[in-house]
């Protein structure tokens, strides 16, 4: 049999139906809801007296709107809470496999709690009406995010119309220097390509370094193949893959486990499968990122300096860096490591697993927040990571720092609850996007690793972690 | 949803690359559970001068003077010239929705983000992609002359600017079908779902734990 990637393994296994032009239904073995892009698509499932197709594949939380203090009492935002009860009262109605509401102890960014719960599985395909669901492609699964009609066309459907993607593979060989996390290799990866750099691609992962690297590792990746441009990243199934799921609650059990494992092996690129495009990059090449503009491929290293406009040729090019200087208030030239930060923000579906706050609380260990920072705020993904950390003592280790150690939820990487920057505030951020407006009107975003948000929280600005 | 078949409409240029869903509409409308009002919050953070509420009476809100969109002689446009990868960024489909609210119907630009693009054909905005150089001088005839139109027919897949040239575009058949008829794509593919059921129930057998 020809040699297949993983992405034609995964699509041809969930073709339904093919239209002429190659539109194709695929199956959908995993709908994950939250709060925001899902009350459009209930309510208009039932102003078509339609019900959904299959509840057992809905796993639900509410995340984008929940406070992150103060739980006791409860959502003082009244737009944000009728949302929040908008969803819980859908669930109610039509059900589902797995619902964590607002205040249950396995709550959580969505794309934190599939994973952990078992809920996303190799050989699945997953959508979310979320950009992000790009993160659960880690696994060796198809997952998409989806906009809010789609959303409605899956839960009647159980299906998605979708054109088969090309097949871009970036490959990351060799061994990343001390300091250098995933977060790190895949800013690099998009200040290479650009964040336009992977439309139209199924963009999977290989190569020794991102074999090395563990599960969190990978969903980080993954998680900003959706900032490249790609609506699906994916990594192959490998042992890690599978140590990782076994025993997780929705994780198929017994003899039932013995044939997915089976099976789940079969899931990565074959030796000398064909990719439509191929971006090689040397791990060893890869330094500590930092963004100063207001898209994730303006991007430079931490050794680096802001770019200056004039020596760019392209005019659109040089008016959207002059735009983004004078939005994040930078100047030309001005070393990345001068540039001093009022708030710090460790959370968000990229980075705000167990393993990335062990990476953070290992730099702030023994040392306290700058003065001139305003607040550091340590958001956990879900309830199972923040009892983790705190069973690890990495609570302890935040608060004797001077952060603050937050409840779980998507907070200050969307500032759709009261978590947002003043504006003019600067914030190191371990969130995705870096748009202006972002973290609340008029602030600046700079994003970069758990490590490297903690060294700019503990000394103020921008720090090479491995300096430290 | 709503049928598109031509349109003879006013052009607004808007001159930046990597236009995000959230500069299109801030997530602070997000909030709504409803589908339409986004219009009037659509560009929020360059279109007004304070910060927008949701619920707000944006009427009253000062303009800024600076924002293409605000200037008198693209007030009614109808069709939006954009640059590279426009709707970048979150996938809320209020984007799309805040577009066709504020009066847009067709898009032209060179490349737009994937999730983007697929959200506006399910809300009859029909988004057009041509050369960059094509995309240029449009938006060098449209900034040279007030009351700049352009004719857009979906079916011939033209796009015929003033001084009579015709610009052919791609679409996907599918998609045009279904935007030329307004079809519902749920109404579409449950005509399949005999088909769905089968393939369920064999994958059920296959691989019985993703049905747990
Ligand atoms: S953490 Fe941020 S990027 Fe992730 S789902 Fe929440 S809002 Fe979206």
């Amino acid at each position: 049999m020809k040699a297949q990637t993983l992405y034609e393994k995964l699509w041809s296994s969930h073709v339904v139906h093919e239209e002429a032009d190659g539109t194709a239904l695929i199956y959908i073995d995993r709908h994950l809801v939250h709060e925001v892009t899902s009350p459009q698509a209930f309510e208009g499932l039932k102003l078509a007296g339609r019900k959904p197709w299959r509840v057992g594949s809905i796993v639900a939380t509410a995340d984008h709107n929940t406070p992150t203090d103060h739980w006791d009492l409860g959502i003082q935002d009244p737009v944000s809470r009728q949302q929040v009860e908008t969803l819980d009262a859908n669930i109610r109605e039509v059900g589902s496999l797995a619902y964590f509401p607002f205040k249950d102890a396995r709550q959580g960014i969505v794309h934190v709690i599939g994973p952990e719960n078992g809920a996303t599985l190799p050989g699945m395909t997953v959508v979310c009406g979320d950009s992000h669901t790009s993160t659960h492609g880690a696994f060796g699964c198809l997952a998409h995010g989806i906009g809010t009609s789609e959303v409605e066309h899956v839960l009647a459907t159980q299906c998605l119309l979708q054109k088969k993607s090309r097949t871009l593979l970036i490959r990351v060989d060799g061994q990343l220097g001390r300091g250098v996390t995933a977060k790190d290799v895949v800013l690099a990866i998009i200040g290479r390509i650009g964040t336009a750099g992977g439309t139209g691609y199924a963009m999977e992962f290989g190569g020794s370094a991102i074999r090395a690297l563990s599960m969190e590792g990978r969903m980080t990746i993954c998680n900003m193949a959706i900032e490249a441009g790609a609506r699906a990243g994916l990594v192959g199934v490998d042992e890690t893959t599978i140590e990782y799921l076994k025993d997780r609650p929705f994780s198929p059990k017994g003899a039932q486990w013995e044939q997915a494992v089976d099976y789940w092996r079969s899931l990565h690129s074959d030796e000398g499968a064909e990719f439509d495009k191929v971006v090689e990059i040397k791990a060893e090449d890869i330094l500590p990122q930092v963004t100063w503009g207001t898209s994730p491929e303006m991007v430079t290293t931490v050794d680096g300096r802001v770019p200056d406009p004039a020596a760019v040729t392209d005019p659109v090019r040089r008016e959207g860096i002059e735009r983004a200087l004078k939005y994040m208030g930078l100047e030309a030239n001005t070393p990345i490591t001068d540039i001093p930060v009022d708030q710090v923000f460790i959370g968000s579906c990229t980075n705000s697993r167990i393993e990335d706050l062990r990476e953070a609380a290992a730099v702030a260990k023994g040392r306290s927040k700058a003065a001139s920072v305003k607040r550091v705020l340590v958001v956990p993904g879900s309830g199972l990571v923040k009892r983790q950390a705190e069973a690890e003592g990495l609570h302890e280790i935040f608060l004797a720092a001077g952060f603050e150690w937050r409840e779980p939820g998507c907070s200050m990487c969307l500032a759709m609850n009261a978590d947002r920057l003043e504006p003019g505030e600067r914030c190191a951020s371990t969130s995705n996007r870096n748009f202006e407006g972002r973290q609340g009107a008029g602030g600046r975003t700079h994003l970069v690793s758990p490590a490297m948000a903690a060294a700019a929280a503990v000394t103020g600005r921008f720090t090479d972690v491995r300096a430290l | 949803m709503k049928p598109f078949t031509q349109l003879d409409g006013l052009v607004a240029p808007l001159d930046r690359a990597n236009v995000d869903t959230d500069a299109i509409i801030p997530k602070q409308f997000l909030k709504s559970i409803k589908r339409s009002g986004f219009g009037p919050n659509a560009f929020d953070e360059w279109r007004y001068l304070d910060v927008g509420q949701p619920g707000a009476d944006n009427s009253k809100r000062p303009l800024n003077p600076d924002f293409v969109l605000n200037q008198a002689r693209y007030q009614g446009a109808q069709i939006l010239l954009t640059r590279d990868n426009f709707g970048c960024g979150s996938s809320r489909e209020h984007a799309p929705w805040a577009l066709e609210d504020y009066g847009f119907r067709v898009l032209i630009g060179p490349s737009f983000a994937d999730i983007f693009f697929n959200n506006s054909f399910k809300n009859g905005l029909l988004p057009i992609k041509l050369d960059a150089a094509e995309v240029d001088e449009l938006f060098r005839q449209c900034e040279a002359s007030e009351g700049y139109r352009l004719k857009v027919d979906l079916a011939a897949q033209t796009i015929t600017r003033p001084d009579g040239k015709s610009i052919a575009f791609d679409i996907d058949p599918f998609r045009k079908e279904c935007l030329l008829n307004g079809w519902d794509d749920i109404g579409l593919t449950l005509r399949h779902a005999d088909k769905i059921r089968a393939f369920e129930e064999q994958r059920r057998a296959q691989h019985p734990y993703y049905f747990a």
